[in-house]
């Protein structure tokens, strides 16, 4: 059985290693490694399309996780409060947005804004004084949201878990000296469920720069690294790709391990 | 006491707004949107036509080869998922040394928060004419087509949704009571029936939820059949791209996409019966 998954690890990480190999590689092709280079790597980051498409998706992710971890947290603690009923409504609406394929998210977020924007548009139109009135497209603002959505249930389940194992009996003492809620939430609770949500905001920027169906189908005119990634491999495969596909491998697995990190942290410090 | 609690509430519903507006807006309309497309018709030049038919639904068939391809290798996928899974998660939970157990876990947990376009790629790459093939033709194998092939997107699949599917078993034979098993040899079971009828039973709430999960997001998947099964073995995800940003068929791309959600329902419910009426449901964490 040992060797069964030892096998199973060198599956996963096998693939990603060669990857990383050869970006490395002073030749173009994969068969055959002929030296070490970082030229690739130089490629990459002299490509304006390519730099454009990353400076989006690090605006993208970093936006929507931070919506997503203020939204997300408040809904936990918002939980907390309401009866069994809409609790369960709650859970079932935040387990549908985290279940749902990623293909029927994009296109009936799609659906929606393209049908929302044509009557809103000419509305604003109408009353707006000069003749270029704003126009709601979609973009920047539509990824955003479709991200946003998967986020904040991730949010929410995360810091739920956390705060169904609070100690109530710190909260009780708290108010039976007197504090004001307001102040047991900032020296009680947020310290011991903010882990949880530094941990939910890492993974939901995480979702949101590696997502590429979603953005496929709501990105307008505008590209993500993923669409851009997707759209150079169709292209063709070239040691570029592999040079890319390092540096966001390398990113995730940072900011995962930092996660985990965060959320094994039992007692935070005083 | 009245103001309080009015306050009490009022500072609930703060706090639940953000979130309901979000739901409602950006899951709950939308769905409500294709819906109505679903049952709608497409205008002459591309667009929607309001309608009350059942004509997109009635048309489903002219995408038989994208249902046919999903539901056989979706299923297909999520077993050969569970044969490579399981014993991963058993060796974690309970073979593996107490100090390794978390770092292997890590290791699990990563792949699965990793880009999975990047990881595609990886295979790509690898299946592709300058990899595997490349390597082959060295030793006199010439001619092997490994990429746009069924088998490398069962390959793809089973690479990608691997981590989903461990986690969950390894989460319900974690939980397993240890003195069951000692109480199962001590009435003097066999390793292997105490293994049948207790660890696997116990973690058959685990295995359905992460069958359920890999199956219903392999219904919807579209990266995997794109980049390793190229335009020969598309999904029902590959059919929805193509009708709603190619060919523009809004209505029937929706009808496509109900069906699709309605499926998915249809083997969470299933799931769920199984794992209850085998013992209690159980809750799993993703991270």
């Amino acid at each position: 059985m040992r060797a069964f998954v030892v096998a199973v690890f060198a599956f996963l990480y096998l693939p990603i290693a060669l990857v990383v190999l050869f970006s490395f590689n002073a030749g173009h092709h994969a068969s055959e490694f002929t030296g070490f280079s970082v030229q690739w790597y130089g490629k990459a980051l002299s490509n304006p399309f390519l730099v454009e498409a990353l400076k989006n998706s690090l605006f993208i992710a970093t936006t929507s996780a931070l919506l997503a971890a203020f939204c997300g947290t408040a809904a936990a603690l918002g939980l907390q409060r309401v009866g069994a009923r809409t609790r369960a409504l709650f859970d079932a609406l935040l387990g549908a947005a985290i279940v749902v394929p990623g293909v029927v998210i994009g296109i009936s977020t799609l659906v929606a804004l393209v049908q929302l924007f044509a009557v809103v548009n000419p509305f604003l139109a109408s009353l707006w004084p000069t003749d270029q009135p704003p126009r709601l497209s979609l973009g920047y603002g539509s990824i955003i949201a479709a991200h946003g959505l998967f986020s904040m249930a991730l949010v929410t389940m995360i810091v739920g878990t956390r705060l169904a194992s609070l100690d109530r009996n710190l909260v009780e003492a708290s108010s039976d000296l007197y504090a004001t809620p307001l102040t047991t939430f900032r020296s009680i609770v947020l310290p011991q469920i903010m882990p949880a949500v530094i941990a939910g905001f890492l993974l939901a920027f995480t979702f949101s720069f590696d997502d590429f169906i979603i953005a496929f189908f709501v990105a307008g005119a505008q590209t993500t690294l993923p669409i851009y990634v997707f759209a150079s491999i169709r292209r063709g495969v070239t040691p570029e790709i592999n040079a890319i596909a390092t540096i966001v491998l390398c990113a995730s697995v940072l900011l995962v391990l930092l996660a985990q990190w965060q959320l094994g942290r039992r007692k935070p410090s005083p | 006491m009245r103001r309080s609690l009015f306050r009490k509430n009022l500072v609930t519903a703060l706090l639940l707004a953000p979130a309901t507006l979000w739901l409602v807006v950006f899951l709950v309309l939308p769905f409500v949107a294709i819906a109505i497309f679903s049952v709608g018709e497409r205008a002459p030049e591309g667009g929607y036509q309001a309608a009350l038919t059942l004509a997109q639904y009635a048309n489903l068939p002219a995408r038989a080869t994208a249902f046919w391809n999903t539901m056989v290798l979706a299923p297909a996928g999520a077993l050969a998922c569970l044969l490579v899974a399981y014993p991963v998660a058993y060796y974690l939970a309970l073979r593996a040394p107490q100090r390794w157990r978390l770092i292997l876990l890590a290791l699990i947990v990563i792949p699965f928060w990793t880009s999975l376009l990047m990881r595609t790629y990886a295979w790509m790459y690898i299946l592709g004419g300058r990899g595997i093939p490349a390597l082959l033709a060295y030793v006199g194998i010439e001619d092997l087509r490994l990429i746009n092939t069924p088998g490398a997107v069962l390959l793809g699949i089973v690479y990608g949704y691997l981590p989903l599917m461990i986690l969950p078993i390894y989460v319900s034979l974690e939980r397993l009571d240890r003195r069951l098993l000692e109480a199962s040899a001590d009435l003097g079971a066999t390793p292997l029936s105490t293994f049948l009828g207790v660890t696997l039973r116990l973690s058959l709430p685990g295995v359905m939820t992460g069958f359920s999960l890999v199956m219903i997001l392999l219904l919807g998947e579209y990266l995997i059949p794109t980049l390793l099964g190229g335009g020969k073995v598309f999904f029902i995800g590959n059919a929805l791209v193509d009708l709603f940003l190619q060919s523009r068929n809004w209505p029937f791309g929706s009808a496509i996409a109900i069906t699709l959600v309605l499926v998915s329902v249809v083997v969470l419910i299933v799931a769920n019966r199984i794992s209850t009426r085998l013992s209690g449901a159980r809750r799993v964490d993703l991270i």
